[in-house]
């Protein structure tokens, strides 16, 4: 299946990502390219196959007790921060 | 000198005092200074913490410590977090993200007193299957250095190949491990899913990504996996099983092994590569194993079931680059939608974002069913043949690739070419289980890698097999023309 320019300008809005002009037709042809070939798995028979989605069967999520594991960080974490005030992320505003 | 030795060598010499950590890391960092300028392999030296960790691991041997890595040198992959040492993970977006902890890959090796000289070169986001993809820049293979060395974790193979530590850390989420260690002939273990800590790997996809080791041989690299290895809490993923002693089964006896080879894994190989696998394959009858074939019937479907997993994780993943918390952040944002859009637009490469894109279609409405479940569905069927082939065979072998390093810029432009360079190593990835590569020869002058692949938890046998063929032949020794 290929796929349009507008295809490409619907994906990448959803995944939160510009892309600019020069770029779109590099991307229009590569994943066209790219979606034909995975549609190959639609030759595969798969009636009656349950999908997986951990590589080893039997492993369940573990608990652990509802206890604090962790100490206060956050001076240390919003040192990478773009920007920050008084120990806040700082964003462009959202609310008039 | 010094970078010839074995890990094992290396470490009676600093148990006896012959040599120092200090000493050691010295000469591998005057053989980066020397030799990274033109292969680009590590993007972060850290050499001053390194000589600081060399001088806790001199003292702790003073003090009457023992251990194998105690002072022993080695290059992490800069995708694991490194406390207070930049983690860029070969992106623009996390060129100024300096850790705020250690991956516990990371902290057990430091534990153990193993000395971090840097950070090796990778494809952005171990998004790459050549290391071009990386912000910094392509890594060279030091057997060629007009050529790949395979990725995405190019620059811990190029670096252990050209010797510029005794080993190094990587990941393999489709092949970055096996793939590149096959093409600059060293040594890659990929474990068992769940084997090693993930905690503080930078993720791509979740159900795929493993931690494992670069090394020269395969008893050095039972080593390291077992400073790796081992359950961690912080990893939700992370099994819960006990670490048998890698080293104590080296040597065990192959007679009675049974190998299986792995029929689809030859199909359309070149003559010469095919060879090589065959040679491999008589070394191990004389050792005493048995070979059959066995057949994955559905194994050429393990491409396009990857290419729908792994970018569906990736988009989900990489949906925490925002600008906001950490990483790059757009000049002058309009508002906060352009914020997020402009600052991944800008901080991901071509590379990442066709992956997050082409995640981001198959999870999408109306093509979730079509792609995304049904690729799990395949995924199942592949699992349920290795299994099937486990009841014929203990271990599987075939090539790593189906052909030797390829030119830097050959294959960039075409992503589904590219991606078919991991068509023999996706498999073990999908089905969760442990691989290995080493040497077995040369194609063109180029080294070629031999693949085993165990059930889960077999990285003992993985590693034992790989032994016993490394006592026999000489292709793990040498080294590339000028880096002896």
């Amino acid at each position: 299946m290929s796929l349009t320019r507008q295809d490409v300008e619907k994906i990448a809005r959803l995944a939160r990502l510009s892309i600019t002009d020069a770029e779109m037709p590099v991307y229009v042809t590569s994943l066209s390219s790219i979606v034909n070939f995975v549609d190959e798995l639609a030759r595969a028979q798969t009636d009656h196959v349950e999908p997986m989605a951990h590589p080893l069967d039997g492993q369940h999520q573990r608990l652990r007790a509802d206890v604090v594991s962790e100490s206060d960080h956050h001076e240390k974490y919003q040192a990478n921060a773009p920007a920050v005030q008084a120990g806040l992320y700082v964003v462009p505003r959202v609310i008039e | 000198m010094l970078h010839t030795f074995s890990i094992g060598e290396l470490g009676r010499r600093l148990s006896a005092k012959e040599i120092s950590s200090v000493e050691l890391t010295r000469h591998f960092l005057a053989r980066i200074e020397r030799l990274n300028p033109t292969l680009n392999a590590l993007i972060t030296l850290t050499a001053d913490q390194a000589l600081a960790a060399a001088g806790k691991a001199d003292a702790r041997r003073a003090a009457g410590e023992q251990g194998p890595l105690l002072g022993i040198p080695l290059i992490h992959k800069d995708i694991f977090c490194t406390d207070g040492v930049r983690t860029s993970c070969g992106s623009r977006m996390l060129d100024n993200f300096v850790a705020p902890y250690d991956a516990t890959v990371v902290a057990r090796l430091k534990a153990d007193g193993a000395v971090m000289l840097g950070k090796a070169n990778m494809d952005e986001f171990a998004m790459g299957s050549s290391n071009e993809t990386s912000y910094y820049g392509p890594v060279k293979n030091p057997w060629d250095t007009t050529k790949v060395p395979g990725g995405s974790s190019g620059g811990s193979a190029a670096a252990t190949a050209a010797r510029l530590a005794p080993f190094a850390t990587g990941t393999d989420t489709g092949g970055s491990i096996r793939q590149p260690a096959a093409l600059t002939g060293v040594t890659g273990v990929k474990p068992t899913y769940g084997r090693v800590s993930r905690f503080g790997l930078v993720a791509f996809a979740s159900s795929l990504d493993q931690a494992g080791v670069f090394a020269r041989s395969a008893a050095d690299a039972a080593l390291v996996l077992q400073s790796m290895a081992g359950f961690d809490p912080r990893d939700s993923t992370s099994i819960d099983e006990p670490v048998p002693d890698y080293s104590a089964t080296l040597d065990a006896p192959l007679a009675g092994l049974k190998i299986g080879l792995l029929r689809e894994f030859f199909d359309g190989l070149e003559a010469r590569n095919a060879a090589l696998i065959h040679d491999a394959l008589k070394i191990y009858r004389q050792l005493g194993a048995t070979t059959v074939e066995v057949s994955l019937p559905n194994l050429p479907m393990s491409v396009p079931t990857y290419y729908v997993v792994a970018p569906a994780e990736c988009s989900s993943n990489l949906s925490r680059f925002d600008g906001v918390r950490y990483g790059y952040r757009c000049e002058n944002p309009k508002d906060l939608l352009d914020l997020y859009t402009r600052s991944r637009g800008e901080g991901f490469g071509a590379e990442v974002k066709r992956r997050i894109m082409t995640g981001t279609y198959v999870l999408s409405a109306g093509y979730f069913d079509a792609y995304y479940l049904k690729a799990q569905k395949v995924r199942r069927l592949i699992t349920n043949d290795f299994r099937a082939a486990f009841k014929q065979a203990d271990l599987l072998i075939g090539p790593t690739t189906p052909t030797p390093a390829f030119a830097i810029g050959a294959k960039i432009d075409d992503p589904v070419t590219m991606y078919l360079n991991e068509i023999y190593t996706i498999g073990a990835n999908l089905a969760g289980l442990p691989g290995l590569s080493l040497p077995c020869g040369y194609v063109d002058s180029l080294p070629m890698g031999l693949q085993l692949i165990g059930p889960h938890f077999s990285e003992a046998k993985l590693l034992n097999a790989a032994h016993r063929f490394q006592e026999a032949t000489d292709w793990h020794r040498q080294a590339p023309r000028g880096y002896e």
